[in-house]
Order: C-alpha cells, then sequence, then structure tokens
C-alpha cells in the first residue's frame, strides 16, 4: 500500500471521531429528512383548502404509534438541525473556537432531545384522535 | 475587498479551473459564493422561524390536532400568515441549496442540469407552501 493511502486512512479515521464530523452528519441526515417530508406537508396542509373532515380523516391517521413515532423523529430532526445550523452561523460569523466544539455539539444534542420529548410527552398526554 | 480575501477569491477561482476544466471558474465562484450567502442568509431567517414553529408545535399537539384547532388559531390572521410566508420563503431558498451539495458530494450529480432540477424544486417548494399558508390563514 502506499504512503499517500495509508495516510489518507489514518486521517480519515481521525476525522470521523471528531465531534464536529458527527454534527455534520446529523446536519445532514436531519436536512435531508426535513427536505422530503416538506411536500407531504404541504399537501396534507393544502388539504384544508376543501373539506375539514377529510383533513381530520387524515389527522386520526397519525395517531397511530409508528406514525406518531416518526413525527416525535421528525420534531428531533427539525431540533437538531436547528441546533447544529445555529452552531454553523455562530462558528463562521461570531467565530465561536473549535476548541468549544464538544460542549456546543452536547448543547445542541440535549436541545433537540429535549424537544422532541416534550412534544412526544404532550401528544402521548393528550391522545390522537381528538 | 481586502487583499487576503481577493486572494482567498482567486485561489478558490485556480482551484476550481483546475478540478472542472471547460466551465468558467470565476462565474462558477461568483455563484457558490451567492449560493453560500443565501444558504446562510436563509439560516438566519429559519433559525427564528424554527424557534417558534416547534414551541407552536409542543403547544399545539397538547389534546391531540384537528382542522378546527388550528384554524381557530391561524384563520384571518395576516400575522400568521405573514409568518408562514416568510417561513416557506426561506426554506423554499435553503432546503434546495443544502440538496445540491447532497447531489454532489454523495451521488456525484452536478451540472446544469441539476442545477435547473433544482430550481423547479425551489419553485415547487414555493407555491405548494404558500399555497398550504393561504389554506390555513384565508379568512
Amino acid at each position: 500500500m502506499s504512503v499517500a493511502a495509508t495516510s489518507f486512512r489514518r486521517n480519515d479515521a481521525r476525522a470521523r471521531g471528531h465531534a464536529a464530523f458527527w454534527a455534520f452528519v446529523v446536519h445532514r441526515v436531519s436536512g435531508l429528512a426535513l427536505t422530503l417530508f416538506l411536500p407531504l406537508h404541504f399537501w396534507t396542509l393544502s388539504m384544508l383548502l376543501g373539506e375539514a373532515p377529510a383533513f381530520d380523516t387524515f389527522i386520526s391517521w397519525t395517531g397511530a404509534p409508528l406514525v406518531k413515532l416518526a413525527e416525535t423523529l421528525l420534531v428531533l430532526a427539525l431540533a437538531a438541525h436547528l441546533a447544529g445550523g445555529l452552531r454553523l452561523l455562530f462558528v463562521e460569523f461570531v467565530g465561536w473556537r473549535a476548541d468549544a466544539q464538544k460542549t456546543i455539539f452536547a448543547l445542541g444534542a440535549g436541545l433537540a432531545l429535549a424537544c422532541a420529548l416534550a412534544f412526544a410527552l404532550n401528544g402521548a398526554g393528550g391522545g390522537f384522535p381528538k | 475587498m481586502r487583499s487576503s480575501e481577493r486572494h482567498f477569491r482567486a485561489d478558490l477561482v485556480v482551484a476550481y479551473a483546475g478540478a472542472n476544466p471547460g466551465r468558467d471558474p470565476v462565474s462558477a465562484v461568483r455563484a457558490q459564493t451567492f449560493l453560500w450567502l443565501a444558504q446562510r442568509g436563509s439560516a438566519a431567517v429559519l433559525a427564528l422561524a424554527v424557534v417558534v414553529h416547534l414551541a407552536t408545535m409542543i403547544v399545539a399537539v397538547r389534546g391531540g390536532l384537528s382542522a378546527a384547532e388550528i384554524l381557530e388559531r391561524t384563520r384571518g390572521s395576516a400575522g400568521w400568515a405573514l409568518f408562514y410566508a416568510v417561513f416557506v420563503l426561506a426554506v423554499a431558498v435553503h432546503a434546495p441549496i443544502g440538496l445540491r451539495a447532497i447531489l454532489a458530494e454523495w451521488l456525484g450529480l452536478r451540472g446544469r442540469a441539476v442545477d435547473v432540477g433544482l430550481v423547479l424544486i425551489a419553485l415547487a417548494l414555493l407555491t405548494s407552501g404558500l399555497r398550504a399558508v393561504y389554506a390555513v390563514t384565508r379568512s
């Protein structure tokens, strides 16, 4: 194996062990999930242009446990993407230092989890459909 | 433009020209800079909008969702209409630029045809999003 290939592999593993790499992965995957969800979200809301019962029939479907889980994961994705985006904006425009990356990432993850939990627990308490 | 920025720009142009023979490097770097700015500008708007959206969702989902419940809050409200319209506009700018990076880096899809497709996606998001805003805020 060539020297270049060896050093690339070593660099690669080191990069992947860094908090900033995981921040990047979370940001990308959550962004993709949110983008794919958007057309469905807009289409559902546009049902309100017609008769309200059609929308309510659809929304009652969101009571199913798997749909509820997917919804909670989407809220988690939104909160995580928000936290990751704020991290990027602060690093690029306010000059936050790289040595604080792990702390920022941990704070973001905590904030995102708190939002998803609040959403899930609130929904579970109220019950679907109304 | 400061001299360090000019050097940075020049380096970008040289790097781009090396990696993409046959394309105009100056306009490509200009486009890249514009997309970067649009992504950060829309992100700043979205940061505020998403905080409001998350808070509304967590509160609104309490006790279950229904058409009547959503419409009670939004119907005929110019404030919510403006808020959601700005939200949709920022999303229509933000999501396709992110998608562009994913297509290029993960699938190796780049070039004019991809960019045209992304503009169409942006327009589709904008129109379907504004339609949804109209659906929930019309009086």
